[in-house]
């Protein structure tokens, strides 16, 4: 027990001393060091960067999961890429309140099911205050409840206000804040274009929705769906539905996908003029592309460090050979075959793995720089312990593998001739 | 030939032998010829001996004391060491027999430009199993024994030859080698400065230690008790220093008579 400690410590003196050694060598030929570990450094880089990257989404799709969960759907319409539709404009490609009759009674696995439009931008005031711009959509009440929307006062929209068409609004405590109406604003009235709303709720605010559009929306106003279509002649309609499980997910798509082919009169063979998306099959989508780009970019960051490595084993066999006689020296005072193969197998690993290291360093600058583009939804983007693990273990492998034809070259001189060489 | 002890003084007839080597032959092939640079040499070298090795260049000299420090093997013949048969030793074991018994000093001094004094003195020690508990305090001792003892930071470009010499010599020295072998080692130097290596070895006998050195100028060998001549591979004489001084003088004659 005693002796094996006793190896380990002798073991670590032995690793401290040799990186000690190695660093010192390197630290002799800085340029050129640095110049051979390129390769490798921009190899790790760009591809831990990636690896952020994609981590970075799939933490972020992963977040929107928590607040929406996976039984999520969203419909909308969209232009096939084949067939007669594919030129098809947005008017002609639009849902009609008609293409939904019916789907609850259709699609069993949905659990519940609502209708958005839009309102448009308009100009929202209160007395003299107002607020430009501000996006209205007209909601059905369950497009809240799918969406989980929370209230800060007041209610959501009721049965009677959707059937009657009410003008009642619900807004955010952001915009009350700009019109400066009181903090207590249910029953205030304001002005959505010309039209007198009332205000019967106040949202907390909106967790980021994947899908929808306004993310970085400033103001948010909701209407009662039939109140829009009342005020605007045939707006622009979508809508959202919750599966009654997320086993029951992959189901209520194809449901959906069949209810809305017939409703919207797709013939057979002809690709759909909608899309029905989940945040399930976004993530299976998303797996998929992520796969992807990680053997595209393994396979970039393998060639890479190919190249890297025949530059390390290029700048150790020049190192060889300026040191034959150094090598002829060591031996000459006891140094064996392997420990002249440790020195220089050890010069090489460190080589690399600082290029490694140096090439995770800059990888975290990227990171930071594509955390910051805007609305490229990178924000969470960061380097996984793993990346960082496996690319330092690439990086003392290539060491390794290509350090060992160099190091066995010095291994072997003999001592005599090492010491003559000049 | 018959295996003679050869033993030349009685002073050291009664010391332990360190080297035996017995009918030594080394031959290079280059292309198709054959280069005796051994051409069977039988030695017995005995525990604090100082031997001075001479002979024209080209004679085997380097050759033979490459043998004797293990960086070279025999190509027929046996060579001892301490009663070891070295010349069925692995590799390895000959680093072993380097980094314990023997000490080497080069005329070019082969010390590792980017290392301090102390380090480079600490290089045999790393090679040694047991060495890293107290290798700086033995390096600093060795480079005071070779009266360096103010120099153990410097690196070799800021020493002069003579002081880089003597690190050489503290390196060799500082495994407690059997032997100490130097070849040539004032061939760099100038007059003066070899004066003072000379001094350093003649302390390091009058120590105890055991050397043997190359040297081709008679006033190095005269430090030395006994001398070897060579010439094309074989000992032609080996005699104490006294007798071989006058034999010296009376073959230098003989030669005169016979080549002409
Ligand atoms: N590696 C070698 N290859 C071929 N010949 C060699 C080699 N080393 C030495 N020799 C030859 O062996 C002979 C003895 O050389 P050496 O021992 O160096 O002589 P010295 O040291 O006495 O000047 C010389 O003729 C030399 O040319
Ligand atoms: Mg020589």
């Amino acid at each position: 027990m005693k002796s094996l400690l006793w190896m380990l410590i002798a073991l670590l003196r032995f690793l401290y001393q040799s990186i000690h050694l190695a660093l010192a060598q390197i630290w002799a030929n800085k340029t050129r060091s640095f110049l051979t570990m390129l390769g490798i450094i921009i190899g790790v880089a760009s591809v831990t960067a990636v690896i952020a990257a994609l981590s970075g989404l799939k933490a972020k799709i992963l977040t929107q999961v928590e607040t929406f969960g996976t039984n999520m759907i969203w419909i909308s319409p969209r232009q096939p890429e084949r067939g007669p539709m594919r030129h098809a404009n947005f008017w002609e490609l639009r849902f009609k309140l008609q293409h939904f009759e019916g789907l609850m009674d259709h699609c069993p696995s949905i659990a519940r099911f609502g209708k958005q439009s839009s309102g448009g931008r308009q100009t929202v005031s209160h007395r003299d205050q107002s607020a430009e711009g501000v996006r209205v959509n007209g909601s059905e009440q369950a497009c809240h409840e799918i969406e989980g929307r929370t209230f800060m006062l007041g209610r959501p929209f009721s049965v009677m206000d959707e059937m009657q068409a009410r003008q009642v609004c619900i807004i955010d405590s952001k915009l009350r804040d700009t019109l400066r109406l009181d903090r207590d604003c249910i029953n205030q009235k304001i002005l959505i274009g010309h039209n007198p709303f009332i205000i019967v709720g106040v949202f907390d605010p909106k967790p980021h929705s994947p899908f929808g559009e306004g993310d970085s929306e400033d103001h948010e106003i909701s209407i009662p769906f039939r109140t829009n279509l009342k005020l605007r002649h045939e707006p622009w309609i979508w809508s959202i539905a919750e599966s009654a499980s997320s086993e029951a997910s992959e189901d209520a798509l194809a449901e959906l996908r069949f209810f809305f082919r017939r409703t919207r009169g797709i013939k057979p063979g002809e690709p759909d003029t909608f899309k029905v998306e989940s945040l399930k099959n976004a993530l299976d989508t998303f797996d998929k592309i992520s796969a992807m780009v990680t053997t595209v970019a393994s396979g970039i960051v393998g060639i890479s460090l190919l190249v890297g490595g025949v530059g390390i084993m290029n700048i150790m066999l020049v190192s060889v050979s300026e040191r034959t006689r150094e090598i002829g020296l060591r031996k000459a005072v006891g140094a064996r075959r392997s420990a002249i193969l440790t020195q220089f197998l050890i010069e090489s690993v460190v080589l690399c793995t600082l290029g490694g290291l140096l090439g995770i360093g800059l990888a975290q600058l990227l990171t930071m720089g594509i955390a910051k583009i805007p609305n490229a939804q990178l924000d969470m983007s960061y380097i996984p312990w793993w990346a960082m693990t496996i690319a330092c273990v690439f990086s003392a492998v290539v060491g390794v593998f290509f350090g060992m034809f160099p190091a066995i070259k010095a291994a072997r001189l003999d001592p005599i001739e090492a010491l003559r060489h000049e | 030939m018959p295996i003679s002890p050869n033993s030349p003084t009685s002073s050291t007839g009664r010391t332990r032998v360190v080297i035996q080597l017995r009918d030594v032959t080394r031959v290079y092939q280059v292309g198709t010829e054959q280069i005796r640079a051994l051409d069977g040499v039988t030695l017995a070298l005995h525990e604090n001996e100082y031997i001075a090795i001479m002979g024209q260049s080209g004679s085997g000299k380097s050759t033979l004391m490459n043998l004797i420090g293990c960086l070279d093997r025999a190509t027929s013949g046996s060579y001892h060491l301490d009663g070891k048969n070295t010349t069925e030793m692995a590799d390895a074991a000959l680093a072993q027999v380097r980094n314990e018994r023997i000490g080497f000093v080069f005329q070019s001094f082969e010390l590792l430009s980017q290392l301090n004094a102390i380090r480079n003195v600490e290089l045999p020690l790393i090679y040694a199993k047991d060495g890293w508990r107290s290798r700086r305090k033995r390096a600093i001792e060795s480079l005071e024994h070779v009266g360096l003892g103010k120099r153990v930071k410097h690196k070799p470009n800021q020493l002069s030859g003579g002081e880089k010499q003597r690190v050489a010599i503290a390196r060799a020295l500082v495994c407690k080698p059997s032997i100490l072998l130097a070849d040539e080692p004032t061939g760099n130097l100038d007059t003066r400065t070899s004066a003072g290596i000379m001094k350093l070895f003649d302390t390091l006998y009058a120590e105890g230690q055991t050397i043997i050195m190359v040297t081709h100028e008679e006033n190095i060998a005269a430090h030395a008790r006994r001398v070897i001549r060579m010439r094309d591979g074989r000992v032609i004489s080996d005699l104490p220093i006294e007798q071989d001084a006058t034999s010296q003088h009376l073959s230098s004659e003989s030669d005169r008579g016979t080549e002409s």
